[in-house]
């Protein structure tokens, strides 16, 4: 996205609405809208220079909470509607509210074609395992086993992990957030804000009525720092409450080692390179499950290549530099003519 | 010249026939093209084969063109041939029963060997007594193969190169039966070979020879003359398919709105070409999408109308069905969008290269909920033009989904195209909302036509949130309400209706006085139209209401037709039109002439189902 520099300072305040918004209270979304208003404001890009597309469920009634440009469009097509925009007017700042059922079951396919185009949109995908809005059946990423009102004897389903799709669909940034953990949550969308091409921010959140506690075992305060690591770029995978817990290789595979302990110093713990072009060991990160291992939070690839709406512009100068035709006119006059 | 006879003919049908590879459709657009530049109507016609790769020499390979010219105005590519160019035993096959008795046959007697008959399926070693073919037919063999290649001997050139200019040997002979001066055809081989000399001069070689040919032949066969027109308006002309019409209509709504022209798409037959045609404008900065399936075409297209472009998707049928869901949207957020259905045989995949009607309801009623759409309808090749135009000016101008039905015959047709000028085609002028308007709603409108305000997202102080949701009349926010939600139904009903008011009436051609009116839309004008005037030429008194805008209809439309005593309706469908006239035009009884077979009507055909309805 294009950040126009101004001298405009914004406040989140700028960026809200003057709609009451209606989700249950304790949903994980809350905290998101926040974190994004947040970050809207710190970007400098003017409201009216925004637009926020979304799909259907809970989490894609957000762009009414917006005082920018905003369309709530049809279940699933959020991330193609979202691409017209860009590529129509790529000076938009363009953001895709969607949940897991309308981003990756009806709209898995616009999800996966708009990662490998690259299109310049920032996708906010709001994970909390279970349709909300139809009132709790399971979902494409539900674990399996899990009862919901349409699998009363457990999903028999393997779920999708968000990561591995965006990764097999060469997708150039993937970041992750849990929604209570507002200061991370601000930076990994900053991040994907600021990334050119297809920025896909999974963000954990809680259903309060359909699936509480979706990501409790990470959300409890006491025991977050233990399970989750928070990866920054260039920086050791350090982790845990003392700040003592990283990650090395062991093998092909990744191991959670105590500094101090059987000799292993700071300087043995993997460093986060989120710049890589090769998915495997990041794919790894993202992957990550407890209990034996801790969640992946933060920005986990982000790559430079480029983008499809920065590419058509670039084939449009390209193309009509070197042609005759620049009006209607001269097209007509291109025909195979003659007089009657 | 050695010419015994020379016929004069108002105009003639010639269909040229072979394997994909014959080059046939290259022969029958320049033998049309260099018979327009000597003063002809022109009206073409391409079949292409039911199979992707069928072998070579069989029945599912066989690609046909037909060229109709005339001295008069002519509507239709014609039914019957006066003269078949048949290529191999297939092309005969697949041909022969619609060559006019009396007519001519070119064939070409090296592709009519033993193992020819068998791949065509022949039982006997001759075709033409299987197949009936009435001895009142001329016959014309000519060894193509043999005679281009001896012509070509001593070019250097590979026998499959060689073999690959025949087709020019028979538009040297055609040339020769029609008295056409080849200077003109090869001018033309000289755009298109010109950048490849050796091609250039064998394809001039063969195509002389093929001339020389048929005059050396001493055959009794007459030749034929075809007069010049003198109906068709002065001007400038070119011959235009009504896919590369409709894309270049859209074109030009581009430039006149002055916005920019954003195509949503996925590839299906036969509405690809638009796709295609709009893929080569970069140069005119036109953005095209090929998507990932028929939904993300259209809803991209919605996210570039949100985002303040004239943006279109096109597709034919099985798209249509599954771009529903997304027109609803575009009814619901009232934004301006041109859906092309250039329509094909169905049901489901149905007969994809073949023509039909059958999308009329689906494009009027086809949506969840109360959800009118603009629905309308080209007619001829070249008039896809116009109406692509007026299809981007309404939605434009009444911010609303607009669905333009054409099909495959119009699609892939070509017609006579006057060529327009920019500036003789009428203003595009959006609702747009303007500084000091900055407390409008997302809902607010035009109180007398109802069209909704267009605020650009990039335009600051119009920030606003649209949707599919139900709306609030007067504050844009989401509503339940009972009333709210009836009050925005009839709105949205009466914009669309309102339309009418723009839409120029409703003309009878014909005979005014009539004693049958015939009614047809679409892509049939050309054959009701030649069958209402060679009635009336006959001495009946038959009128022709054909229409182009289908919802909401031309506002004299119950008047026009309450005038009648008898009324048809024809389509190339079961009777969806008729359906819908009835539920419009009250105290009419609709008579109805259908025909669903994926091919266009004939004007034999029509002309007998007008004489039994006088009777």
């Amino acid at each position: 996205m294009e950040t126009k520099e101004t001298t405009i300072q914004y406040t989140a305040k700028d960026f809200k609405s003057d709609q009451y918004v209606r989700w249950c209270p304790g949903c994980g979304d809350y905290a998101v809208l926040n974190s994004l208003q947040k970050v809207m404001a710190d970007l400098g890009v003017a409201p009216h220079d925004t637009a926020v597309i979304s799909g259907i469920g809970c989490s894609s009634r957000l762009p009414y909470y917006t005082s920018s440009y905003g369309f709530h469009t049809i279940h699933g097509r959020g991330a193609a509607v979202a691409t017209g925009v860009k590529v129509a007017n790529p000076k938009l700042s363009v953001w895709q509210i969607t949940g897991d059922g309308d981003c990756l079951a009806i709209g898995g396919n616009h999800f996966i074609h708009s990662v490998r185009r690259n299109v310049d949109i920032n996708v906010l995908l709001f994970n909390n395992q279970i349709y909300g809005l139809t009132k709790g059946q399971y979902s494409p990423t539900t674990k399996k086993g899990y009862v919901t009102k349409s699998s009363p004897f457990g999903t028999v389903e393997r779920p999708f992990r968000p990561a591995e799709l965006t990764f097999g669909a060469r997708g150039t940034f993937f970041a992750r957030l849990l929604d209570v953990d507002l200061k991370n949550s601000q930076t990994a969308i900053l991040a994907a804000a600021r990334h050119k091409g297809t920025s896909v921010v999974e963000c954990l959140v809680n259903c309060v009525i359909f699936n509480d506690g979706a990501h409790g075992w990470l959300a409890e305060k006491e025991t977050r720092s233990d399970r989750l690591i928070l990866l920054e770029h260039g920086k050791p995978m350090i982790f845990g409450k003392e700040a003592n817990k990283g990650l090395m290789l062991d093998g092909f595979n990744l191991k959670v080692v105590t500094i101090g302990q059987n000799g292993i110093t700071e300087a043995d713990i993997l460093v986060h390179d989120a710049a890589c072009q090769d998915t495997t060991l990041q794919m790894k990160l993202a992957l990550m499950e407890g209990p034996e291992l801790p969640i992946a939070v933060g920005v986990i690839r982000d790559v430079e290549e480029e983008t499809y709406d920065a590419a058509v512009e670039a084939q449009i100068v390209e193309v009509q530099a070197k042609s005759k035709v620049k009006t209607f006119d001269d097209l007509i006059a291109t025909c195979e003519k003659w007089e009657m | 010249m050695d010419k015994t006879k020379t016929t004069e003919l108002d105009n003639v049908v010639v269909r040229f026939s072979g394997d994909s590879g014959d080059g046939m459709q290259l022969t029958g657009t320049l033998f049309s093209n260099l018979s327009a530049i000597l003063g002809n109507e022109i009206s073409t016609f391409p079949d292409f084969p039911s199979e992707i790769r069928a072998p070579l020499g069989t029945i599912g390979g066989v690609s046909g063109f037909q060229v109709h010219l005339g001295s008069s105005k002519i509507y239709t590519p014609g039914d019957d041939a006066d003269v078949l160019v048949a290529m191999n035993p297939a092309a005969l096959k697949v041909n022969a029963s619609s060559v006019k008795k009396g007519g001519i046959i070119i064939f070409d007697t090296d592709s009519f060997e033993k193992s020819d008959l068998d791949k065509a399926g022949f039982k006997t070693d001759n075709p033409f007594v299987e197949l009936g073919i009435s001895d009142a037919t001329q016959l014309i063999p000519a060894a193509l193969s043999s005679l281009t290649q001896s012509s070509l001997d001593g070019f250097g050139l590979d026998n499959k190169t060689v073999l690959r200019s025949k087709n020019m040997f028979s538009l040297g002979l055609i040339c020769w039966l029609f008295n056409r001066p080849i200077d003109q055809a090869i001018h033309f081989l000289e755009n298109k070979f010109g950048k490849k000399p050796d091609l250039l001069h064998a394809n001039v070689k063969v195509l002389t020879d093929g001339y020389n040919y048929g005059n050396n032949l001493h055959l009794t066969i007459s030749t034929f003359i075809v007069e010049k027109s003198h109906e068709t308006p002065k001007g400038t002309y070119t011959s235009i398919s009504g896919n590369k019409a409709t894309a270049w209509g859209l074109i030009a709504a581009s430039q006149k709105s002055g916005l920019q022209l954003f195509l949503g798409s996925y590839p299906i037959t036969p509405a690809t070409d638009i796709m295609h045609e709009l893929a080569l404008r970069k140069d005119m900065g036109v953005k095209v999408m090929q998507a990932e399936d028929e939904i993300a075409g259209i809803t991209s297209a919605i996210g570039a109308a949100f985002a303040g472009s004239l943006a279109a998707t096109n597709t034919s049928g099985p798209g249509l069905a599954l771009k529903s869901e997304a027109i609803g949207l575009a009814v619901m957020a009232e934004l301006p969008l041109v859906i092309v259905d250039v329509m094909r045989g169905g049901p489901s995949t149905g007969l994809p290269t073949k023509t039909e009607q059958t999308d009329l309801l689906q494009a009027l009623y086809g949506r969840n909920g109360e959800s009118p759409a603009v629905v309308m309808a080209a007619s001829t090749p070249a008039d896809c033009f116009h109406f692509a135009f007026m299809a981007s000016k309404i939605a434009l101008e009444h911010m609303t989904p607009v669905i333009l039905l054409t099909d495959a015959f119009i699609g892939n047709g070509t017609s006579l195209w006057k060529l327009p000028t920019l500036a003789e085609l009428p203003g595009i002028y959006p609702n747009y909302t303007k500084k000091g308007m900055e407390d409008v709603k997302v809902t607010s409108r035009d109180e007398e036509t109802k069209v909704r305000y267009w605020s650009v997202p990039g335009t600051e102080g119009f920030g606003h949130r649209n949707g599919g949701l139900e709306k609030d009349y007067y504050t844009g926010a989401i509503s339940t309400d009972p009333e709210n939600h009836q009050k925005m139904v009839d709105t949205r009903a009466e914009k669309i209706k309102n339309i009418s008011q723009f839409l120029p009436d409703l003309v009878i051609e014909g005979s005014e006085e009539a004693d049958l009116l015939v009614i047809g839309w679409g892509g049939t004008h050309g054959h009701l139209m030649s069958a209402v005037q060679s009635m009336n030429k006959k001495g009946n008194k038959i009128a022709l209401a054909h229409f182009n805008y289908i919802n909401p209809l031309p506002k004299n439309t119950i008047e026009v037709i309450q005038r009648y005593k008898k009324v048809v309706v024809c389509e190339l469908n079961s009777g969806q039109f008729a359906t819908y006239l009835r539920s419009n035009v009250p105290a009419v009884e609709f008579l109805q002439h259908n025909k669903v077979q994926g091919q266009p009507f004939t004007v034999a055909e029509l002309e007998e189902c007008f004489e039994n309805l006088l009777k």
